[in-house]
């Protein structure tokens, strides 16, 4: 297990740079100019190429990347070129919302949408699986942020019941931060519930067909652990996979319902960094989502082992 | 057996239970903004750029306006008043000698001295194109005392109070020297001012929340507040500025009482805030902003003048700003380029602009001058929503005159980038974009890029225009307000002639505020000083 998980961490080397060397280039052939951005509508073009010497940004490009590459390697993620600030500092601002918000909507959705799928396969071809199954349709096809509006006009606006926007950290209290956050992850949970319910669905159906059920039925073991420790068990592969991968996505950023509940997290910073040609911000975003994607993988494939043991490393 | 019903009451009562307990777990929460020693506002745009000089940002200005103080400004009437100092001009009109007032102290404890004027006023001078006029004919300035200012010129330059009080583009805040003498190619590191607000640091998250915190040494002037000018008093203890991406959510914010203020409302979701009586939906002040069309003069067909006047005449004030605003309450046929309710505005010759479209004349100019087809390279930002449509309504009057028209849609970014290039269109060039001013950046010769004619070195567009920058110099050189106005006039005329841009009108963006925020002062730049918050 330790061998294959240290391979797994070493081939994310070669993964990051490549990453690193694409995005670099992409934003570089992209059009945009983070100097006219920064000097605004009335520059002159002599007052621009001043300011791109000074950033560096007429550089070889080779350089330039060098440059960047030597800052990684320093543990420095550079500078941002419009607020002059650390871009370190930046992300690490940015990363308490969307991780915050992101485990709240991922143990909501897990939470409801797990004992759902288990019961829409129980009760297949019944009216319970055929809710279960429109709940799903309708999750992944009304889109995130109508989901969004519809839960502020209830819950906020008509009910009061919670803000309509804003993000508190849990140290500026509990309440607070909860009564901001639960709409957002409601919203995201809509989606994440119909994927996860389907897919455990999926998966349980077909473990509900195996022999060894038949055979811990006949033994007369009481349905509910049947079904949660008998099939589910041996049904989550799958059902861990889209949790992993969802979470990855949520981490790296959900810019709509970030945008609608006014939230200051990952996806927000990162489209703000692209729509300014922010580089340095830019290419640490990138870097960063690629990591969680890589290290997330790494978690969901280690705890199959877990769930099924004849899974070995 | 497990129990159907059990779960389905416990599943179903889940969500209504965290809905209820974070409700309950936050006795406090909906009562943010009831306050009454912070305003919560929501700016057009997050606050990235701190350095007021570097940029123009409107957003960077406003910042500027909250933690510096400047040297003279423009109250209601254009004109322009003390602020940190006096002034006394010599008979020649070569000498300004500037008294700071007393009381004048900077966040840091630290008074503000004449070098830190003198420092200031150098870095600004050397980015702002009005400063850099002065400058050009700047002999000396200096301090020769910590209270007093001497700036020696080589040949009169009368407007120099007028520059030097301008509040928008980049107005020339003072800071310490020592933040002063940072180049004017570079950000500031320090951010300290002599202003009514201090600027929290750590507070501070670009683009997303600021705060500004009451500087309880600032001594106001006594004489009212009047534009930029006048006493500056702040009521409230602390500003926080938050950017809200979603316009929508800002305004759901502001009926439920969550922010205080709305700096700019989409005029498509005022009927959600005019109907609540909590809320004032308004215009902060009447001069608002123009949207303009820009040629390129460099490449074929904009290098030929007739042309642009047949692009002119086909272009239809009403039917663009109907389009941009729909409510002609937020909008003003305007043919006037230094705007229609400005001392130097005049619309004369602008019948063209302001009488609608005029087919007919735009098809006779593009005979006239043998245009041969050569396609328009219309550049359309998609993501800048006060910018969308200009495009789309010029493609189509051009197009039904007889021009071919290539509209090309790219974010704003890339416009920025793509309209800096002097290269043939077939190299990556352009003919046309749209963009807004607020008016009193075009509210004069010397502060409207648009009207620079020195070819390369003027404003994107590149008008190699020798008349007009005559024109310009004699705008300087003029010592009275009729001579000047004289002067703007026939500037005005010959823009009508030569369209070295299109003026497309006027428009206003509306604010939205509760009923508890009060005594805001009318002016084109929302400033926080004089404003008050009651109870809800």
């Amino acid at each position: 297990m330790f061998l294959y998980i240290l391979k797994r961490v070493l081939a994310t080397i070669p993964v990051m740079l490549i990453v690193a060397i694409f995005v670099f280039l992409l934003l570089r052939l992209t059009p945009g100019d983070p100097a006219a951005i920064l000097a605004g509508d009335a520059a002159t073009p002599e007052q621009l190429e001043r300011i791109r010497d000074r950033l560096g940004l007429n550089d070889p490009l080779l350089t330039q990347f060098m440059n960047w590459v030597g800052q990684l390697l320093r543990g420095d993620l550079g500078t941002s070129l419009l607020s002059n600030t650390s871009v370190a500092g930046m992300v690490a601002d940015r990363l308490g919302p969307t991780i915050n918000i992101a485990m709240m909507t991922i143990t909501i959705s897990v939470l409801l949408a797990v004992p759902m799928g288990v019961i829409a396969a129980w009760r297949h071809r019944t009216w319970i699986d055929f809710l279960v199954m429109s709940f799903s349709v309708l999750g992944f096809s009304v889109p995130v942020f109508v989901i969004g509006y519809i839960l502020i006009q209830i819950f906020a606006i008509e009910l009061r019941w919670v803000p309509v926007q804003g993000y508190k950290t849990p140290s500026d209290g509990l309440g607070a931060f909860f009564s901001r956050a639960i709409l957002p992850s409601l919203t995201l949970a809509t989606i994440y519930i119909a994927l996860i319910a389907r897919m455990t669905r999926a998966s349980m159906l077909e473990v509900l067909g195996e022999d060894y059920i038949r055979t811990a039925r006949a033994k007369g073991v009481r349905e509910n652990v049947v079904l949660f420790r008998h099939a589910l068990r041996n049904a989550a592969v799958p059902i861990l996979t889209i949790i992993g991968t969802g979470f990855a996505l949520l981490i790296s950023g959900v810019v709509v319902t970030e945008s609608v509940f006014n939230i200051p997290g990952i996806g927000r910073l990162t489209v703000d960094a692209i729509l300014a040609r922010d580089y340095p911000v830019i290419q640490a975003m990138i870097l960063l989502t690629a990591g969680i994607y890589v290290f997330v993988n790494l978690l969901v494939d280690v705890s199959y082992s877990f769930f099924d043991p004849r899974i070995r490393y | 057996m497990l129990t159907l019903g059990a779960t389905r009451k416990n599943t179903r009562s889940l969500a209504a239970a965290l809905l209820m307990g974070t409700a309950l777990l936050a006795p406090g929460a909906l009562a943010a903004q009831e306050d009454e020693t912070t305003i919560t506002a929501v700016m057009h745009s997050g606050l990235r750029v701190l350095d007021p000089v570097i940029t123009t940002a409107h957003i960077t200005r406003n910042h500027g306006y909250m933690i510096y103080d400047v040297l003279t400004a423009v109250d209601e009437n254009f004109t322009p008043q003390p602020q940190m100092a006096d002034w006394e001009t010599s008979e020649d009109g070569l000498t300004y000698t500037f008294t700071l007032r007393d009381g004048l102290m900077f966040h840091d404890g630290a008074p503000v001295t004449g070098k830190d004027v003198v420092a200031s006023l150098s870095r600004w001078g050397k980015k702002d194109s009005g400063g850099q006029l002065i400058f050009d004919v700047t002999e000396s300035l200096e301090a020769p005392d910590d209270k007093t200012i001497v700036w020696t010129l080589s040949k009169p330059f009368p407007p120099l109070l007028d520059v030097i009080s301008k509040q928008s583009a980049v107005p020339p805040f003072i800071m310490p020297a020592r933040v002063a003498a940072t180049s004017a190619d570079e950000t500031i590191t320090e951010y300290i001012g002599s202003g009514p607000f201090v600027f929290n640091v750590d507070e501070y998250e670009p683009g997303v929340n600021v705060t500004y915190e009451k500087f309880d040494d600032y001594v106001p002037r006594d004489e009212p507040a009047s534009w930029m000018a006048g006493g500056k008093v702040a009521n409230v203890d602390n500003v926080v500025w938050t950017t809200m991406p979603d316009a929508l959510t800002a305004i759901n914010a502001l009926s439920a009482g969550e922010i205080d203020y709305i700096e700019q409302v989409q005029i498509d979701l005022m009927p959600i805030l005019t109907s609540n009586p909590d809320v004032i939906v308004e215009k902060r002040d009447e001069l608002g902003y123009v949207t303009i069309g820009r040629p390129n003069h460099l490449h074929p067909p904009f290098d030929n003048k007739l042309i642009r006047q047949a692009a002119m005449a086909a272009l239809d004030q009403e039917s663009m700003l109907a389009t941009m605003q729909g409510d002609p309450v937020y909008y003003n046929v305007c043919g006037a380029i230094f705007g229609c309710s400005t001392p130097l505005g005049d619309e004369a010759g602008s019948e063209v602009l302001t009488g609608g479209a005029n087919i007919e004349a735009a098809k006779a100019l593009l005979e006239e001058a043998g245009y041969d087809g050569t396609p328009i390279v219309l550049m359309a930002p998609t993501d800048v929503i006060s910018l969308i449509n200009q495009p789309v309504v010029a493609a189509q009057a051009l197009r039904e005159a007889g021009f071919e028209v290539d509209m090309q849609s790219m974010d704003w970014q890339s416009v920025v980038q793509r309209r800096a290039q002097q290269n043939p269109v077939s190299e990556g060039g352009w003919n046309m974009f749209f963009t807004n001013w607020m008016v009193p950046e075009i509210s004069d010769p010397l502060i409207n890029v648009m009207v620079n004619g020195r070819g390369d070195e003027a404003w994107f567009g590149w008008p190699t225009d020798s008349e007009i920058e005559e024109l310009r110099a004699e705008f300087v050189a003029a010592s009275d307000e009729a001579t000047k106005k004289a002067v703007a006039v026939k500037i005005q005329e010959h823009v009508m002639d030569n369209v070295n841009y299109v003026m497309m009108g006027e428009y206003i963006i509306p604010q939205a505020r509760r009923a508890t925020i009060d005594n805001m002062i009318p002016s084109p730049v929302p400033v926080f000083w004089n404003m008050t918050k009651s109870a809800e």
